[in-house]
């Protein structure tokens, strides 16, 4: 059992304290933006905000979530509207099959919060997700003008 | 949730039996003079193009998009000859079931081989000319004037005499009761205004917000989650389970077998049925194969490098005596390993099976393949089936010819009959329950005279056969013609070298671990073989390896043409930034011509930098540049990720790779800088998805030979103590 914040809403699951946080936001909270990839923190698809902090959800038990708020990609921007990264994300149109963008956009969120403007080095030391489309050439375009906006 | 195509009340369905009728299978499309209700009344002729009044437009795509574009691009082709707005294109699937209903009107629905579009660009474009030619004779009928006096542009028929104007959706419901024509003209490329330009891809938004659902995240009412243990050891089954250890733990519904070789979990969600197939106590019988190891399977493949007994299947000339009077022999053998598609979205599928109906819900390459196990595994006759396609979280060949997700699924719903049940394999059953990518060695060797030009070369492969194992009945007596991608005497995959003998064949070597269609398929190893042969042959006779190839081409002109683009737009010939190497590599397949120049450094001899990869591709038609560009950035990240870092090695008769840690792919840091050269020549269709992949390999490889001096002719260069960085 554990409390948090999704998205700024309250939750309370009743689940094993060992249940990792991407299977509760999945399947308790409902939300499936957040996807499975490894379930060994190895790929990144499962990132999001731990007070702010990106984490790879598939390993951080929903325990340590207990009082803190998490941010998954249906609540990166609020009311429907786009993030600046999302927003660059369409510009680029950098997904292919989509399924390691929300991860990949929690992850390029993250490192703007710390970095609003990342060199390519601050790219390659801290966007470490996988993407078997291989869509990393627009993932770099789509950062730095996520970092202009 | 998952939208099953539907016909809205105040919607139209138009096209043309045409369309139907130009197909291969030669299907008789049911649509005739009379109008066809659908199930809410609407009336419908054909099946491609669908007008709401608010003038939106519908296109009914077969094809599945896991990520290629093809459902923007196989809508630009319709909306080509449709004349309607683009901005109020949108696309949805047809199902498998209807499919069937209908004759097959919509063709084929595999999405592999990247046939997407080139082999249904005329169909398709077909369905948009029909439907446009009907809209224009409706409106002209309603003004009582000629169509021939009617034009139509971006969704507006326009009487050109008297200027009077109408919109696509006021006329649809008229169109729609017309008789469709046989065949409409279809225009001329120089005429296309939406084809060859990078229209935005349809499906971004969804994909940026986490709106998109894809198979993992299907939701049902009353649905249960289950996951699976199928035998680690390939041809093993299992022996027993004691269900009993783990029946008592949170969620846990029941624990089930599925066929002969696996046992799954079915609980209220994922985390606990996976807790419990962790603790679920289960004997295999790990069959015959138990023994097999990499170092036995390369044995056997060994011995086939000089089996006098193999497949021919390109020859001119006499290869070995050429070879054997040559002034300078040059011989190489290399080897490329089993590779696993690791889609990031491990395989799943979800079935719901009454005794009256079975429904499944899959991310599939091919929605009729999926249809055919549903109705394998069910029992139940295809009227009493159906399958709904699901967007991929990648396919990349493992989700096309392959349905065995779809058979667990099923064998486990029909022992829950009424109740969903969503089946999620785990990332380490994805990687111990692949469609491997063919393990296959060559034996390569040449000959050159005097001159150092090539008077012979014999390039022999040892290994598997994708076809042997998968569809057995399109071997040509005995031989698997597919093996042989890019090495081909003419056609789709031909050799771009003219070579006074040659002899490329074939030793067939089997293994227990099941082959697949792995993106690029046999040309990944392949262009390895050639391309690095002939940097090998070059340096031997002293050549540059672009000269050397040059000679050899002289009867190959689109070969020849983007092997130049590349080297003339990389600076073959002129010095590279200091410490920077250069490779070269070309290959036909799928029917388009590619070639790429990569730049390379090494840093303490170990450290494998790709700064950059020119590329060249002449696909005959460009449908959307930007999303060629995209698959071709794309494929290098698949196939440098395979050339440095993949390999499921066999031991004890498994894959020992079982996630990401020991299965890597690459990241950002590693990426290089890709440039495209996108060079359609017209005259014919090539693919997209697939032909570049092979390409970055051996330029990679050539280059760090220019570097190092060093030649490396296995797969994966982990072994070889190289790393990407």
């Amino acid at each position: 059992m554990a409390r948090f914040t999704v998205n700024g809403k309250s939750v309370d699951v009743k689940v094993n304290p060992s249940m990792p946080l991407l299977w509760a936001i999945r399947e308790h909270v409902g939300l499936t933006g957040t996807k499975y990839g490894c379930g060994i923190a190895a790929c990144g698809a499962c990132t999001v905000h731990l007070d702010g902090a990106a984490v790879r959800s598939c390993v951080v038990p929903v325990a340590a979530a207990e009082g803190r708020q998490v941010t998954t990609i249906e609540g990166l921007a609020p009311g429907g509207a786009l993030h600046k990264v999302q927003q660059a994300w369409l510009d680029h149109e950098v997904p292919q099959c989509g399924y390691c963008q929300a991860g990949m956009i929690m992850a390029v969120a993250a490192l703007l919060k710390d970095k609003p403007r990342p060199t390519d080095q601050d790219i390659d030391a801290t966007i470490t997700n996988i993407c078997r489309c291989g869509t990393f050439q627009q993932v770099r375009e789509a950062i730095h003008a996520a970092a202009k906006a | 949730m998952i939208t099953t195509p539907k016909v809205s009340r105040r919607a139209f369905v138009i096209g043309s039996a045409a369309v139907g009728s130009g197909l291969a299978l030669g299907l008789k499309v049911p649509f005739g003079p009379g109008v066809v209700r659908a199930q809410d009344g609407t009336p419908e002729i054909n099946a491609w193009v669908v007008i709401r009044p608010d003038d939106t437009v519908v296109v009914r795509v077969a094809r599945s998009e896991m990520g290629q574009g093809t459902i923007t691009g196989l809508a630009q082709m319709v909306a080509e000859e449709l004349e309607c707005d683009w901005s109020k294109v949108t696309t949805e699937y047809p199902t498998p079931g209807q499919s069937v209903k209908r004759k097959r009107v919509w063709g084929d629905f595999s999405t592999g081989g990247s046939r997407g579009i080139r082999m249904s660009h005329e169909y398709v474009r077909q369905g948009g000319a029909v439907a446009r030619t009907m809209l224009v004779q409706a409106a002209a009928n309603a003004w009582g004037v000629p169509a021939g006096e009617c034009s139509a542009a971006s969704s507006v028929i326009t009487h050109k005499p008297t200027g009077r104007t109408v919109s696509y959706g006021k006329v649809a419901e008229a169109a729609a009761k017309l008789t469709p024509p046989d065949k409409v003209p279809l225009k001329d490329p120089k005429d296309w205004k939406l084809i060859g330009k990078s229209m935005k891809r349809l499906d971004t938004l969804p994909k940026v917000t986490g709106a998109q659902v894809y198979g993992f995240d299907l939701r049902l009412p009353g649905m249960l989650t289950a996951t699976i243990k199928d035998c680690p050891v390939f041809g093993g089954t299992v022996k027993s389970f004691d269900a009993d250890k783990v029946k008592g733990m949170p969620g846990v519904r029941h624990v089930l077998p599925v066929g002969a070789s696996a046992v799954a979990v079915v609980a209220d969600t994922y985390w606990e049925a996976k807790t419990a197939l962790d603790a679920l106590p289960i004997v295999w019988d790990e069959g015959p194969h138990a023994k097999v190891s990499s170092a036995t399977i390369a044995d056997v493949l060994k011995e086939g490098l000089g089996a006098p007994q193999a497949f021919v299947n390109n020859k001119n000339g006499d290869a070995p005596a050429a070879i054997a009077a040559a002034a300078k022999k040059v011989e190489a053998v290399y080897g490329y390993p089993f590779q696993n598609h690791a889609t990031m979205e491990p395989m799943n599928a979800t079935a719901r099976y009454t005794p009256d109906r079975c429904e499944v819900w899959v991310p599939t390459q091919n929605g009729e393949a999926a249809f055919a196990a549903t109705l394998a595994a069910s029992g139940l006759p295809a009227d009493k089936c159906e399958v709904y396609k699901i967007n991929l979280g990648g396919g990349f060949g493992r989700r096309g010819a392959f349905h065995d997700y779809v058979t667990q699924a099923v064998l486990l719903a029909k022992q829950l009959p009424g109740i969903p049940v969503k089946l999620l394999w785990s990332r380490e059953e994805d990687m111990l329950h692949g469609k491997y990518h063919p393990v296959m060695q060559a034996k390569v060797t040449g000959g050159l005279d005097a001159s150092g030009n090539l008077t012979g070369l014999h390039l022999r492969l040892s290994g598997q056969s994708i076809l042997t194992a998968v569809f057995p009945q399109m071997l040509q007596n005995g031989m698997d013609f597919l093996t042989f991608q890019g090495l081909h005497a003419s056609g789709d995959f031909a050799i771009g070298y003219t070579v006074p003998n040659l002899l490329i064949d074939h030793a067939m070597r089997n293994t227990h671990v099941p082959p697949g269609f792995w993106r690029g398929v046999n040309i990944n190893q392949n262009a390895i073989f050639l391309e690095c042969f002939m940097d090998e042959l070059a340096h031997a006779a002293g050549q540059d390896p672009l000269e050397f190839r040059r000679k050899l081409m002289a009867s190959h002109p689109k070969h020849l043409a983007v092997l130049n683009a590349v080297a003339d737009r990389a600076g073959w010939g002129k010095p590279a930034p200091p410490g920077v190497y250069r490779g070269l590599a070309q290959m036909k397949a799928f029917a388009s011509y590619v070639a790429a120049c990569a730049e390379i450094s090494v840093a303490g001899g170990n450290k494998v930098k790709v700064h950059r990869i020119v590329c060249a591709t002449d696909p005959g038609y460009a449908v959307n540049p930007a999303q060629i560009e995209r698959q071709i950035a794309g494929s290098f990240v698949y196939g440098l990720s395979a050339l440095f870092m993949e390999e499921c090695t066999v031991k004890d008769g498994r894959i020992e790779q079982t996630n990401f840690d020991t299965y890597d792919s690459m990241r950002i840091a590693q990426m290089p800088k890709v440039e495209s050269i996108i060079m359609p020549s017209g005259g014919f269709w090539g693919g997209v998805g697939e032909p570049t992949i092979c390409v970055a390999a051996p330029a990679v490889l050539n280059a760090f030979f220019a570097a190092t001096g060093r030649r490396i002719r296995t797969v994966p260069l982990k072994h070889h103590g190289l790393t990407l960085v």
